[in-house]
């Protein structure tokens, strides 16, 4: 039984076109996923959707979201809250816009723990200290008393896996966390992440548009297209021989950082043509049936 | 860590320093006026009708800035007119701030039926042409200060709620939003706590500015008539009243609305210096 059990997850624009098509995925404990796709094909949504932190526009029109083995589409919301807030955390993309500009580092941490899953304040002040060592941020106690605006952003993301990882989460949901960092800090960050996952053993979908992350980080991988899986593999079986042509495209086009010259390799407009050709007839089935 | 921005010395202090001094004045002024005021603002006495300020040939001693038609004092119609004005600007303001920035809130952050119902009424009631409105409102209600106020806030909470429903959807986008959420806050503790106080510094400025709105609308109501009773002294009448004697004796007009003048300047300059206190990035 997997930790996350994603089954025939449907979300669509309210009144308007799907945006994931029985999406399923599994995530077992302790281990690595990677959700790749491209821009806009759902990688995100799926996080929102486990998260329950979907925009008001996108409504779930069905699956089932088993975490922990519990369908959290079938809870009632404050109930479906607190589940997610004790086993879940989220790695958010963007560092600048994810601590709250108006409170200081310390209680953005550790209100959470207080407020929420009922630490004493002391417990939960002495548990950020120990995560911001962890995360190897210098001077934790002057970084605590900090507001977002003093640090760095390579600092922040740091400060936010830290976070992510304080309630002792089960799943952690790391959406594109190295997107917003210069090529410098997101190599750190990402050996961090890797680090800090395997030593609190928690399951980890890492959301991301970058096959060189994947491969350094994930054991399995789902690939994403117009909100469809088209190909659910172990990472070593995926870089070996891709079985879907999209699949196989997108290795293709990505960027050789040992041949900056060869150029770009776009996905090729047959490939575009018969995946889309699948999205359609998924659709039409989906309709008649 | 050591950022250069904490080590900069704003300069906008100056203007904070120089509102804050003008209403601070106008304060205590308006506090103590029945000692402050060199003479009764409503005793008349035609011999004495319109006297120039003190440094004009035939000034009277005693009448600093002059006199009126009926002979009384600018200076100590200015001085009780103050109260007034003041009055209504701190209540109608924070009224009209709490009541707008409140469904503002609302309809940013909850998004969904409440933002469709909020934001139709908004459209509407801005669709009301807004001085015919207090007018009809205070000739509904009858004039009186309690009815200034009512006009008032029934009038301007769009302003609030329109710029804070912008404002908290921006904020509700945010990353720290999703994170507050995911760690399972409620919808109401994250709008306070996490989206109002980065909405504050916003909420501020739209107060103070709204603070010298309500300054000019008391004072329109009174030029219209409308305003408080007639023997109470306020800016605006007097400013009417002046206008009846400009080519005689212009300083019946003129100290009234210099008067004015600072006095709304100085609301929203306070705002904008606030703002800069506020704002934690400006720090």
């Amino acid at each position: 039984m997997s930790f996350l059990s994603i089954r025939d997850l449907s979300v669509r624009l309210k009144g308007g076109p799907p945006l994931l098509r029985r999406v399923s995925l599994e995530v077992a404990a302790g281990e690595v996923r990677g959700l790749v796709g491209e821009s806009g094909a759902g990688k995100s949504m799926i996080g929102k959707a486990v998260l329950g932190i979907l925009p008001p526009s996108v409504a779930v029109t069905g699956g089932q979201i088993l975490l922990d083995g519990t369908d959290l589409l079938a809870l009632p919301p404050a109930e479906r809250r607190r589940r997610i807030g004790a086993l879940a955390a989220l790695i958010p993309q963007d560092p600048l816009s994810a601590l709250n500009p108006s409170h200081r580092i310390g209680p953005q941490i550790t209100d959470r723990l207080v407020d929420i899953l009922g630490w004493t304040r002391a417990d939960a002040i002495a548990r950020a200290r120990a995560l911001l060592d962890e995360v190897q941020i210098p001077d934790p106690g002057r970084v605590l008393r900090a507001y977002p605006h003093e640090l760095s952003g390579g600092m922040r993301q740091r400060i936010l896996i830290a976070s992510a990882f304080a309630a002792a989460p089960k799943l952690i949901i790391a959406d594109e966390p190295t997107t917003a960092l210069d090529v410098t800090v997101q190599k750190q960050i990402l050996r961090l992440i890797a680090g800090m996952q395997a030593r609190h053993g928690t399951a980890l979908l890492f959301v991301t548009h970058d096959l060189g992350v994947v491969s350094k980080v994930c054991q399995r991988l789902s690939v994403l297209y117009a909100g469809m899986v088209v190909e659910d593999t172990t990472v070593a079986a995926f870089f070996a021989a891709p079985r879907h042509p999209y699949s196989a495209a997108l290795l293709a086009a990505t960027p050789k950082y040992t041949d900056p010259s060869a150029g770009l390799n776009p996905v090729p407009d047959a490939v575009i043509a018969a995946i889309r050709a699948e999205v359609a007839a998924f659709d039409r089935a989906a309709k008649h049936g | 860590m050591l950022d250069g921005r904490s080590l900069v010395r704003r300069r906008a202090g100056l203007r904070l320093w120089l509102s804050c001094l003008w209403l601070g004045l106008l304060g205590t002024v308006a506090l103590l006026a029945p000692w402050i005021a060199p003479r009764d603002p409503l005793a008349q006495d035609l011999f004495l009708g319109r006297m120039p300020p003190f440094w004009l040939p035939g000034a009277e001693p005693g009448f600093w800035l002059g006199t009126d038609s009926l002979g009384r004092d600018v200076l100590s119609r200015i001085i009780h007119g103050a109260r007034v004005a003041l009055l209504v600007a701190l209540i109608a303001g924070s009224a009209t701030c709490l009541i707008g920035a409140t469904l503002g809130l609302l309809a940013g952050f909850l998004r969904g039926w409440v933002d469709m119902v909020i934001s139709r009424l908004i459209d509407i009631w801005m669709a009301f042409p807004p001085v015919l409105f207090s007018i009809l409102l205070i000739a509904v209600l009858g004039p009186g200060l309690g009815s200034i106020i009512i006009a008032i806030v029934v009038i301007d909470w769009t302003r609030f709620a329109r710029v804070i429903r912008a404002e908290a959807m921006a904020q509700g986008a945010m990353d720290y939003v999703a994170s507050a959420r995911v760690a399972g806050r409620g919808r109401i503790g994250t709008m306070l706590r996490d989206i109002l106080p980065n909405v504050l510094p916003t909420m501020v400025v739209l107060l103070t500015l709204e603070m010298g709105i309500a300054v000019i609308v008391e004072a329109i109501l009174s030029f219209v008539n409308l305003s408080i009773s007639t023997d109470d002294p306020t800016w605006g009448s007097m400013i009417a009243e002046g206008r009846a004697s400009i080519h005689q004796a212009w300083w019946v007009l003129v100290f009234p609305l210099v008067t004015l003048f600072l006095t709304v300047l100085s609301f929203s300059q306070l705002g904008e210096g606030l703002k800069d206190r506020f704002d934690p990035v400006l720090r």
